[in-house]
């Protein structure tokens, strides 16, 4: 499934999940052909419930549709999901840990170039404080469909974030998703680099840059945000010493400041955040993005050397 | 008139014994949300005890009838009523707000039987009965689904949200009552934010409109009936209610929204509510 989105194997999961499971139902909030769970109406008409454009009734409709023995999964925009319906994701899915599956798409500053009211740099951090939120973003189409199987089974709220543009896969082909497990899809021993979603991509070819240099890097798929693998983390800083995150998101409440979390209080080395330096985004391509928010292959391998230098 | 006389009466005397509860629970805690938990007591009432159907050995049945408290800070009335109801047992009601009750202050999912949904932050229980009331169409079953609302709480914009896809869903299971008691915290509803015309909101946005006393046990029998009977679009029983109903010193008052009673008011509003003087200094032993 190289060079898929994680999207655009949605509509697919979901119609075969539907097929056996009578409880599966989607809501969407006006987004679904653009998040690509469209499709599924067509098969199952009577179980997609268009809301229109109005997500926090999205999350309490969907809250409600769970709590007589559906399993929805809700989304739009991963920034609707997260900044417009905090409260509601908080109270209705949260508190009231209600089994709603949340699909936030277009995650993170990949949103064609639609620019920083679209881009959603502060939902991990809100989801991730929700107490009984899970949240997760795979890194490719691949692990999609198995994070996607993995959530409708799963009984509890669950954020999913979901890329927009296609990225290269590298996980091995009987790879199994687990919650609360990454896996390490390159070894090192000198430095970990750990990434999630469209940029273990980058941090892969980041990798390979740094072996051009003599360093060993290993390379982490942490698509289990919350919760961490607080196992991989530790032993990475016992092994490798230093430890380098990348995030697609901002640096503050992402996953680098999830894995220095682990870091201070169990095994104490130096991190590096990469990531959105806590500024808003902009209009642009994704490579356009990646230049101006120094999250290329390059600019990775460029801030991995200066840290080790220090 | 709806109902005999004899369940009138009867629902009427269930009505008075949960506004004493109630003033109990309040005077007990130290504070509570009094003057919006006596406005619901009636509709409460009348819900519970005559319109929603559960069934007592198990309040998780999956084809019992659904009912959001979307106004959680009234939620003192909703939990004398399911301890008359056998659901919790009655001394929980004493431990009302404490750190470890599962009587929070606003309505936990989870926390005490009959709490469908967590509620508190105003504007979202009546999403959450959108969803129960279209999951229930979609399984093809019969239960229906109630939620109350304050009048305050029609401010948040969600609400409208929830309003017009009910409407689109042509959910007739689904029955929301507001409780018209004109006041929010701070004031009163006109000074606040106007919500008139309200009855003309609800109709352009496709409800079936029905304005009643909230504190007339027969006009609220007569109201959930036409609404059971309606079809095609949700119904809201526009519940026109007294804040802080049956307390002398509060009632109509903005002032009445939290509450922490002084010793006198407790005896007025107990003694106003029929209760003996041996009742009374039962409660105000338990008063700190």
């Amino acid at each position: 499934m190289k060079d898929l989105a994680p999207r655009d194997v949605l509509s697919k999961t979901l119609i075969e999940i539907g097929k056996s499971d009578s409880n599966l139902v989607l809501v969407d909030a006006d987004f679904g052909t653009a998040s690509k769970i469209w499709d599924f109406q067509k098969h199952y008409p009577e179980r997609y419930i268009q809301v229109g454009i109005a997500e926090q009734n999205m999350m309490g409709i969907a809250a409600g549709l769970s709590t007589v023995g559906l399993v929805p999964f809700v989304s739009t925009i991963a920034v609707f999901c997260s900044r417009r319906a905090c409260d509601q994701v908080a109270v209705s899915i949260g508190l009231s840990n209600t089994n709603v599956k949340i699909l936030g798409v277009y995650a993170g500053l990949f949103v064609g170039k639609n620019g920083a009211s679209h881009q959603s740099l502060e939902d991990i951090a809100i989801m991730r404080a929700i107490a009984n939120m899970v949240v997760v973003q795979p890194a490719d189409a691949v692990e999609t469909v198995q994070v996607i199987q993995f959530a409708a089974q799963y009984k509890g709220p669950m954020y999913i974030r979901i890329g927009r543009d296609p990225v290269a896969s590298f996980l091995p082909a009987n790879y199994k998703f687990e919650l609360g497990k990454s896996v390490t899809i390159r070894d090192g021993k000198d430095v970990t680099l750990i990434a999630y979603g469209d940029l273990v991509e980058d941090t892969m070819k980041a990798a390979g840059l740094l072996d051009g240099k003599g360093i060993s890097a290993r390379v982490i798929n942490m698509s289990s945000i919350k919760p961490i693998d607080e196992d991989a983390i530790i032993k990475a800083a016992e092994e490798t010493g230093k430890i380098v995150t990348i995030d697609n998101h901002n640096i503050l409440g992402g996953l680098g400041s999830a894995v220095a979390e682990v870091v201070t209080e169990k095994y104490p080395v130096n991190v590096k955040r990469i990531g959105v330096k806590d500024i808003f985004g902009k209009s642009g391509s994704d490579e356009e993005m990646k230049r101006v928010f120094g999250l290329r292959a390059e600019d990775i391998f460029n801030e991995t050397i200066k840290f080790l230098k220090n | 008139m709806h109902g005999t006389n004899s369940e009138k009466q009867n629902l009427e005397s269930i009505a008075n014994r949960l506004k004493i509860k109630v003033i109990e629970m309040i005077a007990i805690s130290g504070n509570g949300h009094a003057g919006g938990s006596m406005s619901i007591a009636e509709i409460i009432t009348v819900l519970y005890f005559k319109v929603i159907r559960l069934n007592l050995k198990n309040a998780l049945d999956e084809n019992r009838d659904r009912f959001i408290l979307s106004k959680g800070h009234a939620s003192a009335t909703q939990y004398a009523a399911l301890a008359e109801l056998g659901f919790i047992p009655e001394e929980d009601l004493w431990t009302l707000h404490h750190i470890d009750s599962p009587l929070q202050m606003h309505p936990e999912r989870g926390m005490c039987p009959g709490i469908e949904m967590s509620t508190g932050a105003l504007g979202q229980g009546l999403s959450a009965g959108v969803g129960m009331a279209l999951g229930a169409k979609i399984q093809k079953k019969d239960f229906r689904n109630f939620v109350l609302l304050g009048d305050g709480e029609l401010m948040e914009g969600q609400v409208w949200e929830a309003v017009m896809s009910a409407s689109k869903f042509k959910l007739d299971n689904l029955t929301a009552i507001v409780d018209y008691n004109k006041f929010s915290l701070t004031s009163s509803i006109k000074e606040t934010m106007p919500l008139e015309p309200l009855a003309e909101k609800w109709i352009a946005f496709g409800w079936n409109v029905i304005d009643v006393d909230g504190h007339d046990i027969s006009q609220l029998m007569g109201a959930f009936d036409k609404a059971r009977t309606t079809k095609g679009k949700p119904t809201v029983i526009i519940a026109h209610t007294i804040k802080g109903h049956d307390i002398p010193a509060f009632e109509d008052k903005a002032e009445s929204h939290s509450v922490s009673f002084k010793v006198s008011e407790v005896v007025e509003t107990l003694k106003k509510l029929g209760c003996k003087d041996d009742e009374i200094n039962l409660t105000l032993s338990k008063m700190n």
